[in-house]
């Protein structure tokens, strides 16, 4: 029973985290290249644009649930296993996301990066 | 790719790098924190550790959104896996702890990935051009090519 929450918690660790990358990057791309803006524009004009887009807020709470998340699951489970899983499985979830969601063109370079990222990642992070 | 780009991946790089190992280092210090006594957390917000930590990890997140605004997340994501390969090569090389055969491994994996990535284009989506969105906002009349229905 422990062992479905632990990976329970996971699951919400990596669902919370990618939804706040995502959201980020497409708050980011709304926002616009920040140093031709801040060129054009001034630091104040990113920081404003930044923080009054709404995906940038809502990046923000998806990226601080999965932080909170993480925080529960390493009080159930083991730091060896819950670190290294939800941080490898982030990678492939984000690559599927990035595909479905920002239309990015994940070709097969960008699919094998992911998968030895997510592989390196999950034995480093152990 | 200009080098300022290049510069700020490797700003993503290092401050995640340095700054999750800060504040690592200033938590074991600060000891355990419970849910029943959250005071604790401003305790360990006044370790010295903990608080450089902080300011590198707001480092970090000012260079990774300003990475995503010209950078794909697919592009940008393997740039912030390289820190754990900072982290096991200053453990082997600085701190001279033992580095096994697996992190070997994972070391190799990571970097293979990154230069697979490394070696495509940084951004493959095509945002709205700016300058034309706010034109149309403003009632500015269309670009001349939407207006292509008396083609027949």
């Amino acid at each position: 029973m422990k062992q479905v929450y632990t990976w329970g918690g996971i699951v919400v660790i990596v669902v919370a985290s990618v939804i706040g990358d995502v959201l980020l990057a497409r708050a980011m791309k709304q926002v616009g290249d920040v140093h031709e803006l801040w060129q054009s524009r001034g630091l104040w004009t990113v920081v404003g644009r930044t923080v009054r887009n709404p995906n940038f807020f809502l990046g923000m709470v998806a990226m601080a649930f999965s932080f909170f998340s993480l925080l529960f699951a390493l009080s159930w489970g083991d730091v060896s296993l819950v670190a290294p899983a939800a941080a490898s499985l982030t990678f492939i979830g984000n690559a599927f996301a990035a595909k479905i969601f920002l239309h990015e063109r994940v070709d097969r370079r960008r699919w094998i990066a992911a998968f030895l990222v997510a592989a390196g990642v999950a034995l480093l992070a152990g | 790719m200009t080098f300022r780009k290049y510069l700020v991946l490797a700003g993503v790089t290092l401050f995640a790098a340095s700054g999750d190992s800060m504040l690592s280092h200033g938590m074991k210090q600060a000891g355990a924190i419970s849910l029943g006594h959250p005071q604790g957390l401003i305790l360990a917000v006044l370790n010295p550790w903990v608080a450089a930590g902080i300011v590198l990890l707001l480092a970090f997140f000012a260079s990774y959104t300003n990475a995503l605004s010209w950078a794909d997340l697919t592009y940008v994501l393997p740039a912030t896996s390289l820190g754990y390969v900072l982290l096991a090569l200053i453990a082997r090389f600085v701190l001279h702890e033992h580095v096994s055969p697996m992190r070997w491994l994972g070391i190799a994996l990571i970097s293979g990935g990154v230069g697979f990535v490394a070696g495509g284009p940084a951004l493959t989506t095509h945002p709205p051009d700016p300058l034309l969105a706010s034109a149309a906002r403003n009632g500015a009349p269309t670009p001349p090519e939407v207006h292509s229905g008396a083609r027949s």
